[in-house]
């Protein structure tokens, strides 16, 4: 059934959907405009000459071993935080579904660190574990373990990760486990008649059943880790220790702003622009089109 | 096949909270047995727990000579199905019912004999490929059959089977369940809400009332003579009418009652509703007392299609071998 509003006024709908609108092509349509733009520019580092250089910052930057670099690191990062994210909340979602006394309070602490903003989330994981004076670190050392995230490029990526993941856990929790709480129980009880270990029938019917959600969690959790990691490498690793840390959008940002180059940061961003776009339709094609059992 | 034993059966969830108090009842090898009872009387819990999905609190529940309480559902050698199917929605028609012989590591040759076989029977070979999605309601519930029979169980469970069915479905599906009970002979317990279901199928059933069993036996025996009130007012449609005399319950059915002239008259209706339904026509009305005023008890009857009804006064009789009497107080049946 299709709900209808249907108002009398000319101009009162276009009124209403105005600010959304306004808001849209101010903050996103122009400065994505904008980065198409520039990415066809170079400027030098004063903003006093600018030329128009057509392809060149593209070809520049696959030409760039730092670039391919970076996208090495960010496909590996997002794939970690995407697998890790998932399994874990996907575990936790299975023990809370099983809880029976206070589910509540085991709930809701799972789901607090969502509150948590990306930055804060990565100065916590950061402190936790500092080189110096962090409480794990403290206790890694007394297991034998050099930790320095600091001048190690693997345990910044851990690190990373690590916070990433803590942060994006509540979320696919959340669609875990309302996910699990629609697996019809009488579909559990014939397969135990059937025969199944606990395990299996995790693997065998609940699993499968989770697909729809596990498929749209993974397109989520891949964007997060594209884009809105940003807090947390900025609060934490910067993208060092050298270029180890240093994905994609980081790359935008300390280019153009730190690294003064306009066009080349802008081509970035475009070629960003891209993978969301290609994500974004993935996400519609395959999710809207919900496997309806 | 086997023999199914209930030893004082009981179930709690709490102290305070017990749901059945106390079944037994012995099930012979090859029965079909109904459990008939109104929604909340604990018989879907109490095939339940002969499945092995509800734990037993008390008594015994044995399978064969096997007393079964602490065996999981897998190794009780029962198959169930469920009101809903429970069809596993990602696997096909095949996958569906091989699905647990596939885990008794069964050899290929003998699922496919064994899934072939009951989709001969349940006339699901062109499904087979099939989705449960893609079936209809009917076809579904013939899968879960289906997933039933190819386990070569010693019990069927049948948990409400045909409740989602429409009318005419259902009428057709009791036929096969009762042909496929004759032709595999398997011990079956069949719960349902419906007592033509229960009438139709059942070689005995037990009728069961807030967690007891209120009367065990032979369809038509249960309705000759109800063990208690409970029983005479929920199986008989219209219900058996129960009207206080003389500090008992007289129970007569409404096809027992005939007109008869006001000097005969075993008793008088005020009748104020009439429906004809062609075969016959249903009456229903206030009793009237012998003093004139109309008592409160409601009294339905059932006359022959030819017969004049009309709203108020009908003097009515019965044979005394037809008339039931209960204690009110324990609402038990006097002989």
């Amino acid at each position: 059934m299709e709900k209808r509003v249907v108002f009398r006024s000319a101009w009162l709908p276009y009124a209403l959907v105005a600010p959304q609108i306004v808001i849209t092509i101010l903050f996103f349509f122009w400065p994505a405009v904008q980065a198409v733009w520039y990415s066809f520019q170079l400027q030098d580092a004063f903003g006093l000459k600018t030329q128009f250089v057509g392809l060149q910052n593209y070809a520049n930057l696959f030409k760039d071993g730092n670039y391919v670099d970076s996208f090495k690191v960010t496909a590996l990062f997002s794939v970690l935080v995407a697998f890790f994210g998932i399994a874990i909340s996907l575990l936790l979602a299975t023990m809370a579904d099983r809880v029976l006394r206070g589910a509540m309070a085991y709930k809701t602490l799972l789901i607090w660190p969502y509150a948590v903003a990306p930055a804060i989330a990565g100065v916590l994981w950061a402190f936790l574990f500092a080189p110096s004076i962090g409480i794990v670190t403290y206790v890694l050392k007394g297991w034998g373990i050099d930790w320095n995230w600091i001048i190690k490029g693997d345990q910044a990526m851990l690190l990373v990760v690590i916070a990433a993941v803590w942060n994006q856990i509540s979320y696919n929790f959340l669609f875990f486990l309302a996910g699990l709480q629609s697996v019809p129980r009488s579909l559990i009880e014939a397969a135990a008649i059937d025969g199944a270990s606990p395990l299996r029938r995790f693997w065998t019917i609940v699993f499968p059943l989770l697909s729809p959600t596990t498929f749209f969690l993974l397109v989520v959790n891949i964007v997060f880790a594209f884009f809105a990691t940003f807090g947390i490498i900025d609060a934490t690793t910067q993208g060092g220790p050298g270029q180890a840390t240093n994905i994609l959008v980081y790359k935008v940002y300390h280019d153009g702003v730190k690294a003064a180059d306009l066009g080349g940061s802008s081509a970035q961003s475009v070629i960003l622009m891209f993978i969301v776009i290609a994500l974004t339709v993935v996400q519609f094609r395959f999710v809207e089109r919900k496997v309806q059992y | 096949m086997a023999a199914v034993s209930l030893r004082d059966v009981r179930k709690s969830y709490t102290p305070e909270l017990q749901v059945i108090h106390g079944v037994s009842m012995e099930i012979k090898n090859g029965e079909f047995i109904v459990i008939l009872g109104p929604s909340g009387c604990g018989k879907s819990t109490l095939l339940r727990m002969v499945a092995g999905l509800e734990t037993i609190t008390g008594g015994e529940i044995a399978i064969g000579e096997r007393v079964v309480n602490n065996l999981e559902p897998k190794d009780r050698d029962i198959a169930m199905v469920f009101q809903n199917y429970a069809l596993y929605p990602h696997m096909s028609v095949y996958e569906n019912m091989s699905y647990g012989l596939r885990i008794q590591k069964m050899s290929k040759a003998e699922i496919d004999r064994r899934v072939q076989n009951a989709a001969a029977i349940l006339e699901l070979k062109n499904f087979l490929a099939r989705r449960p999605r893609e079936l209809s309601g009917g076809q579904r519930q013939r899968v879960a059959m289906g997933r039933a029979i190819v386990r070569e169980p010693q019990v069927f469970l049948f948990d409400e089977p045909l409740s989602n069915l429409d009318a005419k479905l259902r009428v057709q599906m009791r036929a096969e369940l009762q042909s496929l009970h004759r032709r595999l002979g398997t011990t079956s317990l069949f719960v349902t809400h419906d007592q033509v279901e229960a009438m139709t199928l059942a070689q005995r059933m037990i009728v069961m009332n807030a967690g007891r069993a209120e009367q065990i036996g032979a369809p038509l025996e249960v309705y000759a003579r109800p063990a208690t009130t409970f029983v005479a007012s929920f199986i008989g449609s219209p219900p058996m009418n129960l009207i206080p005399r003389d500090g008992k319950l007289l129970g007569i059915r409404p096809e027992h009652l005939e007109p008869c002239a006001a000097a005969q008259a075993m008793l008088t209706i005020d009748v104020d509703l009439i429906e004809p339904l062609g075969a016959d026509i249903l009456v229903y009305g206030h009793e009237v007392k012998p003093g004139g005023d109309a008592s409160s008890a409601r009294v339905a009857a059932r006359l022959p299609a030819d017969a004049k009804a009309q709203a108020g006064k009908l003097a009515v009789r019965y044979a005394p071998r037809n008339a039931h009497w209960f204690d009110p107080a324990s609402g038990k049946r006097i002989d």
